[in-house]
């Protein structure tokens, strides 16, 4: 049986994304794997000259064919595929897979950002945002990335000085909570006893400030 | 400072001190940064980007360091210059390349860069000479906060720092090192090290960052992840990783010389001997046998040469290099010539010091 997997695909920058895996347009069927990602590469639709924004596996016999194709031609491809089979025929699930999420695509690739005007598409194609808005604009779509990407979607690390003294001590609760998870993680719990008092003494101090 | 003065020095961070200088040639930190109210340089105008340069300009010539810091113009600057530049690693290949109002800000003694409109607003940089990421964040942290007193960072309690690209947000740093590793290249072990490294999500680069081979047996490992951790766990995570990797390199030397002594010794005067002698010679071959000698220098097989000579060599046998320390343009194969020469110069001069 055919059978596709993925593949790859040089975002930004390759080794940046070489662990990348999108989970919001991911799917599987009994055959086949097909995973696609956000951006595009800068590789050619092998068919014509657009920018490839699909790209398929197929291992067929043991033998492994890349195929790069353009949404357009994906089409093509994808509805010259055998037909007459039953409609529980995995190629036919999986033709209608990427039809579905071919159309998912288009209207997240319509979508913009009110501040710069960038579409995803835009972002998908040069691997670049637009502005500091976009990360708002496009916080569905880009959360599931980063999470792949980074393995996390809360920031731990330095605060600007001039942030204010309210969102310094929210993002000191963030911190603790973060180290707590770490140290129970670790089996750390004397540490985790401690991090467990530090965050409540903050969490009333917080909460009184909210009263008043 | 000057283009023309920095061809007579050299990077303070080549100088080969510092920990585990033997086999850590430098260590280097980044940080991104873009201005608030800016948008990002992909939907930056002319008008835009002239602008975030002038803003940025004067925050980065006052900042709390010893010395001053020298901006050059980029887009003013010739080609050539541009190159000269990126072999120095005082600026990317892709501020070289791009257009538009941009430059760079560089440190007394070449251990700061900080990069105005590249990928992001501003790239700020610092080196240093061995393993020493403890100071280079020390210094960057500092410089950050000085820069942060004077214009607004783009930044969000969730996200962190934002940046151009996904790849960058939350801390925007990237903690690297470049390491020589001729005894694992040599040995092929070298390959474990990449799939160790691409299951812990760290990145290894050639000499000069992304897309570029890993040419004379240097390595740069540095971090992918940039959301989550906070800066100091993933510096730390990344000098637990090196410390292996420094041991793993000299596990193999140690091995290679007990083994091999009499043929790795000939290989490395062998190209010892190429490098006083040739009448030409290219840029890779240059690098192959630049690293066997460092090699030598390390394991105690070759006399009268020092480990900042060799890497001073590096750079400057480098296309860009010659041509500045010859003031004249120089098609392929008369820097062939001009680089024999000069590396027959710089090591005759080297050894008649030690005699």
């Amino acid at each position: 049986m055919d059978q596709a997997a993925i593949v790859v695909w040089d975002p930004c920058k390759l080794q940046r994304f070489a662990a990348c895996r999108l989970t919001w347009l991911d799917f599987q069927s009994p055959a086949v794997q097909y995973h696609r990602h956000p951006v595009s590469s800068m590789r050619k639709c092998s068919r014509c000259s657009k920018p490839a924004t699909l790209h398929i596996t197929e291992l067929k016999d043991g033998d492994v064919h890349a195929l790069h194709l353009c949404e357009a031609c994906a089409q093509d491809y994808l509805s010259n595929v055998e037909a007459g089979q039953a409609s529980d025929d995995p190629e036919e699930l999986f033709k209608e897979h990427i039809e579905n999420s071919i159309e998912d695509l288009h209207d997240v690739d319509q979508s913009s950002c009110p501040n710069c005007g960038i579409t995803f598409k835009e972002f998908r194609s040069q691997g670049r945002l637009g502005c500091p808005q976009c990360y708002l604009a496009f916080e569905n779509e880009l959360l599931p990335l980063l999470e792949n990407i980074h393995g996390e979607t809360q920031h731990t690390g330095k605060l600007p000085q001039r942030a204010p003294e309210a969102s310094r001590r929210q993002f000191e609760l963030i911190k603790l909570r973060n180290r707590l998870r770490s140290a129970v993680d670790a089996e750390s719990y004397e540490e985790a006893a401690k991090l467990r008092d530090e965050i409540q003494t903050l969490e009333s101090a917080l909460g009184e400030e909210g009263e008043d | 400072m000057d283009l023309k003065s920095l061809t007579q020095t050299s990077g303070e961070w080549l100088r080969g001190t510092g920990p585990e200088s033997d086999i850590v040639v430098s260590s280097r930190i980044r940080l991104a940064r873009n201005l608030a109210q800016f948008p990002f340089l992909s939907r930056a105008d002319d008008r835009v980007r002239t602008e975030t340069e002038e803003l940025l300009q004067g925050p980065i010539s006052s900042l709390p360091i010893k010395g001053k810091v020298t901006y050059f113009d980029v887009n003013a600057l010739e080609a050539l210059d541009r190159q000269f530049l990126v072999e120095r690693q005082l600026i990317s290949r892709e501020l070289a390349e791009s257009h538009g109002s941009r430059g760079v800000g560089v440190g007394p003694e070449e251990n700061i860069s900080l990069m105005i409109n590249e990928e992001d607003h501003l790239r700020l940089q610092v080196l240093r000479s061995g393993l020493a990421l403890d100071d280079c964040w020390e210094e960057i942290n500092r410089i950050d906060d000085a820069l942060e007193e004077q214009v607004a960072f783009a930044f969000s309690e969730q996200l962190g720092y934002l940046t151009a690209c996904p790849t960058n947000v939350g801390t925007g740093i990237r903690v690297s090192a470049m390491l020589h590793l001729p005894a694992l290249a040599l040995t092929k072990e070298i390959q474990k090290v990449f799939q160790a490294m691409q299951k812990m999500r760290l990145a290894v680069r050639g000499l000069y960052g992304e897309g570029s081979q890993a040419m004379g047996d240097f390595y740069q490992f540095s971090n992918q992840v940039t959301l989550g951790p906070s800066e100091q766990q993933l510096i730390d995570k990344l000098k637990e990783v090196i410390d292996g990797i420094i041991k793993y390199e000299r596990r193999v030397r140690d091995e290679l010389v007990v083994k091999n002594r009499q043929r790795l010794h000939d290989q490395v005067a062998r190209a010892h001997g190429i490098l006083s002698s040739a009448q030409t010679i290219t840029s890779e071959e240059t690098m192959h046998l630049l690293s066997s000698v460092r090699m030598g220098i390390n394991l105690g097989l070759v006399d009268g040469l020092e480990i900042p000579t060799v890497n001073e060599l590096f750079i400057q046998t480098q296309p860009a290099h010659l041509q500045k320390l010859r003031n004249e343009k120089l098609e392929s194969s008369e820097r062939n010539v001009a680089r024999a020469a000069y590396i027959r110069k710089r090591l005759g001069d080297s050894s008649h010091e030690h005699n």
